[in-house]
């Protein structure tokens, strides 16, 4: 990640910033060098930066134990009684990638759930990923069955997935590849739900682009973005050339469906793409940003990370080893988490008023998935994390970010709790380049950072005001009452 | 004509039925059966072209594109009906006589004093005064009192002190339709200043004393600096093709101390012909993205853009950073330079970027030096090759420098909008004809009213709540950066999908905190006559019973301010209507879903096309007639058939 001649050290960051150090002595500055990239790609998680962090701060919260899966389970059990929690894999032995408990519905034993992971790709049965309390509808997600050429079939898992239907209607399917990618996934092993063993259910493919095309996509919109050309036509070219948000109208709209099918279809929904740990991921948690208020919030969203990437297993230490500035070609590297987080903001920007975290939120998740002293991104599932004793040994990124001091800075001072199912645009005209992220290391950003100081500021004294009348007028009352009583003595 | 049916652009299948009715003035559609009256109505000058399409089943469809970027489309059910329209609509859309329009008959109720007030607003000898001239260097120069000497500029016109009438008259005759050097801009603190005209009429090579001289005497107006820039805002090539013509550009070598620079803004027909193609791609049916960004990068609009804000910042450094005065000319020294010098300004004087400053902007370097607004717009019918959108490119220009600087202006997104709408609706009189002589032939003044004075009477709703006087961002000169990666150049949907409104934002953070102020506003009110009434409780003793009537007098202003802010918090967002999703299960499509079924098996084989583009717009808002907009109902959600097509394609 860095190239070293004559004296100067380019250092090119994950968050996409790109140092130049200028170095007498061309062996200082080899050393340094060497230095520089031992240090940053080291082989072993232990000896990463979390392992060695000492926080500055009094931890008022433990982030670790801040979100934990019966706390979710409780909230479902006080709106429905048709789930349980399953114990089944307590020593991550029936799913490696899944956490130890999971929600699954209440008529499905452990057995039959042992049988369906057999026919489901990683063993990644269907699981709850959401409740929509208006109309009881669910969102479940999983990996692709195992049906093979041969079309098999496995009736637990037909009778799991049918257990989410209420009598007489029907479910959709949403299958993140397309028809042609998931008829050729049967050939090895692979496949989706034939319509004659699921008759219930509707099946749409909604296209969203896998690893290594997302990972060269973000390559070329980063090479654009860092290209001080002042060619208009070349600047338009390469940004569309990087089809980066070409992914970003793809996921949405996949979303946008998964949430349309359950509030407007009263349906449920099953979504799952390969193996179920990346399209399908962005696809249940931004459909739930949309219908769910809760994840607007700070801590709702933070519930939302936990929940549906790093419990639901998104392998974030192979998708977000190194970032756009990769010479290797990292087999597994792909920034789906970030194709995630600018969507958010795509949302974020059309309805300003509806989150209670800004885009520095979402900039700061963005760094810390990518390097971060905590240990929150680090290993790919919970397996891993447990066996690394991250809890124990690291500090949760949560611990920090949600002591006030830090929370202020996240804060969007335009937000007014929207109760309402929120709709973005995904007209090409409605998205936009994530400025804060792409741009961020080359826009002079002063002008709109004070924006946003102007804003907090018409607000703060907006609520000043606000309390300095609401304490006038109890002070006049209470004189007047006062006065009164003294008339009436 | 009745049952007509508006379609809607995004959706085939939401079309309203309602009445189409043809007046002197507006083409209005009024739905039918609705409680709430839906009314659509549209200028008859803001007509840009109409379409008659192949007769269907249906009807008639008839298309009307307008020069606000409206689209509406219409099927009436008689063929006949349907050719009466579009003919009275042709005839009604290219007015031959300048009293055939809006402004002659529009009467917005004032009587006459207020009108002369209002076109008073705006006073360009004032904002001379203002920059500092006439001073020791510069002068009001009379020679064109009678426009006998330039009959496309105004009658007074600022020169250096040192240009006699001789210089000047022999200036004016070395250059186009007679467009000679003259003031457009003054900074007082270093002298340096923008001077505009048209090419020299150098051919190959011609000189004039008297020109070379007029060059000289603006750049002695600046003692502080040894040269003079001279800016040919052309390409390079363009220039040279006109010395053929006998026309040109300034050779250095004959004017003393010149440094000479093309910019290379290309040329109305050019911008014509790309704001064409960018606007085609902004009515494809759900493109997707790469369509959309090779359709933008195809038309080159941003392109343009950009060219014209480089221009603006070349001159604004010349100016701030170097002290040194600029000379602008194009061809004729009425489009590109009014756009660049006014870019220009706008960066350098803060004064520029406040609402007032802004109308004097407009009215100094486009009104008064002759912008041919009418050929530019086509208010008369007129040679189409004359169109261009010239000062939609500033207006733009404009905008994205809001985008980069959003506590620098005073005005908001929606003041541009309703410019640009209004340069094309002629409901005022500020921008018709060609020129100051013939708009005083005409006597505009006394028969038309000023868009100003009726933008100024509503300015609460144009105000950035952003801005502050005090801001670093409103002082001084504003620096913008210029390579793409720097300085994002947007597509704006404000604008040119402005209809749409689908496509925006659905909250608006200008309109929530604008109602945030407000209410600060009236907080600090209530404020005050609290403490007020607080001192006086400590002093002494007063009537109970009054004080009791006052406190229920304050509670209920304050019932008033909660709900203004519970208005904002629902904004725009929710102004879609809310459609009864048809609650389709996959057996019973009708014949109209099998029909998208059909269409969409054919997309879903090719996965670039299977994503749909969904997105359904509002027609509340359609009304040309209050600009403003009034408030939005909140429904229960925005209503969006999110790729229902793609549920039956499976």
């Amino acid at each position: 990640r860095f190239v070293g001649s004559l004296g100067t050290i380019i250092i090119k960051c994950k968050d996409l910033r790109i140092i130049q150090l200028d170095i007498p002595g061309m062996e200082e500055c080899l050393n340094i060098a060497s230095s520089i990239e031992a240090l940053s790609t080291l082989d072993s998680v232990t000896l990463m930066y979390p392992f060695f962090y000492r926080p500055m701060f009094e931890i008022v919260e433990d982030g670790w134990r801040s979100f934990l899966p019966d706390q979710e389970f409780e909230l479902l059990t006080s709106v429905t009684d048709e789930w349980r929690l399953s114990c089944i894999n307590k020593e991550f032995s029936v799913c490696p990638s899944y956490p130890p408990v999971v929600i699954v519905p209440k008529s499905i034993d452990d057995e039959a759930l042992r049988k369906v992971a057999m026919f489901r790709h990683g063993s990644r049965f269907p699981v709850l990923s959401y409740y929509h309390k208006k109309n009881g509808m669910v969102m479940m997600r999983s990996s692709q069955p195992l049906t093979g050429t041969n079309g098999r079939r496995c009736k637990e898992d037909e009778k799991l997935i049918n257990a989410t239907l209420r009598p007489g209607k029907r479910g959709y399917i949403i299958d993140t590849r397309s028809l042609n990618v998931a008829q050729q996934a049967r050939a090895k092993g692979g496949g989706f739900e034939q319509e004659a063993h699921y008759p219930q259910w509707r099946r749409i493919h909604k296209c969203i682009e896998r690893f290594n095309i997302l990972q060269e996509s973000l390559i070329k919109l980063v090479e654009a973005c860092n290209d001080q050309s002042h060619n208009m036509d070349r600047w338009l070219s390469k940004l569309e050339a990087s089809n980066w948000l070409t992914h970003i109208k793809e996921i949405l709209t996949a979303a946008c469906l998964a949430a349309q099918c359950i509030d407007r279809e009263g349906a449920s929904v099953l979504v799952h793409g390969t193996e179920g740990t990346d399209s399908t991921l962005q696809v249940t948690s931004l459909a739930q940003i949309i219908l769910d208020p809760r994840c607007r919030t700070i801590r709702g969203f933070e519930s939302l990370v936990v929940r549906e990437w790093l419990q639901a297993g998104h392998p974030f230490q192979q998708r977000c080893a190194q970032s756009a500035y990769s010479n290797s070609k990292q087999k597994w590297e792909a920034p789906v988490f970030l194709l995630f987080l600018d969507c958010v903001w795509q949302i974020l920007r059309q309805f300003p008023c509806s989150f209670e975290f800004n885009e520095q939120f979402l900039i700061m998740l963005f760094e810390h998935a990518y390097a971060s002293q905590f240990g929150t991104f680090l290993g790919n599932n919970e397996n891993e994390r447990f066996k690394l004793k991250l809890p124990q040994k690291t500090m949760s990124l949560w611990s920090w970010v949600n002591r006030p001091e830090e929370l202020s800075k996240f804060q969007n001072p335009l937000f007014e709790a929207n109760s309402l199912v929120i709709w973005p645009s995904v007209a090409p005209q409605s998205l936009q380049l994530w400025e804060g992220v792409f741009l961020r290391w080359n826009r002079p950003s002063k002008f709109l950072d004070e924006a946003q100081e102007e804003m907090i500021s018409i607000i703060r004294y907006n609520k000043e005001l606000q309390a300095k009348v609401n304490a006038l007028r109890r002070q006049l009352a209470e004189m007047e009452t006062d006065e009164r009583m003294q008339e009436n003595l | 004509v009745e049952n007509v049916r508006l379609l809607d652009r995004l959706s085939s299948r939401k079309a309203a039925l309602g009445t189409l009715y043809l007046t002197a003035t507006h083409v209005i559609f009024v739905e039918n059966g609705s409680e709430a009256r839906k009314e659509t109505w549209v200028l008859h000058s803001q007509i840009s072209s109409i379409e008659k399409q192949a007769t269907t089943a249906t009807g008639c469809p008839l298309l009307i594109r307008c020069k606000n970027f409206q689209v509406i489309q219409l099927v009436i059910p008689q063929e006949r009906d349907c050719h009466d329209v579009y003919i009275s609509l042709i005839r009604l859309a290219r007015p031959v006589k300048y009293e055939e329009l809006y402004c002659f008959s529009f009467n917005p109720k004032l009587d006459k004093e207020e009108r002369e007030q209002g076109w008073k607003l705006v006073d360009l000898t004032e904002e001379y005064n203002r920059m500092g001239v006439p001073n020791n260097y510069w002068q009001i120069s009379d020679v064109n009192r009678d426009y006998g000497v330039c009959d496309s500029y105004p009658t007074e016109v600022y020169v250096p002190k040192s240009a006699t009438a001789h210089i000047i008259v022999g200036s004016s005759k070395f250059r186009s339709r007679r467009r000679f050097p003259a003031l457009s801009y003054y900074c007082k603190d270093n002298n340096a200043s923008i001077c505009r005209s048209s090419q020299p009429l150098s051919g190959f090579s011609a000189r004039c004393l008297e020109d070379e001289q007029m060059l000289q005497a603006i750049r002695k107006a600046n003692p502080g600096s040894d040269f003079l820039y001279v800016v040919d805002t052309r390409p390079k090539l363009n220039a040279m093709a006109n010395r053929a013509a006998g026309k040109g550009y300034e050779n250095e070598d004959n004017y003393s101390n010149i440094k000479f620079q093309f910019i290379g803004i290309e040329n109305i027909h050019v911008m014509r012909n790309s704001l064409q193609k960018m606007l085609e791609v902004c009515e494809l049916k759900s493109p997707s993205m790469s369509d959309f960004l090779w359709g933008l990068e195809n038309s080159g609009w941003l392109k343009h853009i950009k060219a014209i804000m480089d221009a603006g910042i070349f001159i604004a450094k010349a100016v701030a950073e170097e002290g040194v005065s600029v000379l602008v000319h194009c061809s004729d020294g009425w489009d590109r330079t009014a756009q660049v010098c006014s870019v220009a300004s706008l960066l350098l004087d803060p004064y520029y970027r406040t609402m007032k400053g802004f109308m004097v902007l407009i009215e100094k370097d486009w009104v008064s030096f002759g912008h041919k607004f009418n050929h530019r717009y086509g208010n008369l019918d007129g040679d189409p090759k004359e169109i261009s959108p010239v000062i939609d490119q500033f207006i733009e220009c404009v905008w994205q420098l809001m985008e980069q600087f959003p506590c620098a202006f005073e005005f908001n997104e929606r003041f541009l909008i309703h410019i640009q709408h209004h340069i094309y609706s002629c409901q005022f009189g500020n921008f018709l004809c060609n020129s100051q002589k013939e708009r005083r032939e005409l006597k505009i003044q006394e028969r038309t009213y000023s868009l100003w004075a009726h933008l100024w009477k509503n300015r609460a709703d144009y105000l950035n709540p952003l801005y502050r006087p005090d801001h670093s961002q409103t002082q001084g000169t504003l620096r913008p950066q210029m390579a793409p990666c720097n300085f994002l150049y947007k597509f704006w949907s404000g604008m040119y999908n402005r209809f749409e409104k689908g496509l925006h934002p659905r909250q608006s953070v200008t309109d929530y905190l604008m109602a945030v102020k407000e209410e600060t506003q009236q907080l600090e009110e209530e404020l005050e006559v609290l403490r007020e009434r607080l001192t006086n409780l400590q002093k002494s003793q007063i009537n109970d019973n009054k004080v009791k009537s006052k406190r229920q007098d304050r509670s209920k202003e304050l019932g008033l301010s909660t709900s203004n802010n519970c208005l904002a918090n629902t904004p725009q967002e929710y102004s879609n209507d809310l459609k009864s999703f048809p609650s389709r299960s996959p057996s019973q499509g009708d014949e109209d879903s099998a029909l998208i079924l059909t269409q969409d098996n054919l997309k879903s084989s090719d996965p670039d096309l299977s994503a749909n583009s969904d997105q359904e717009s509002g027609v509340e808002d359609l009304s040309c007639r209050s600009p403003s907009g009034g408030g939005c109902l909140p429904s229960e959600d925005s209503g969006k058939d999110s790729d229902e097509a793609v549920f039956l394609a499976v």
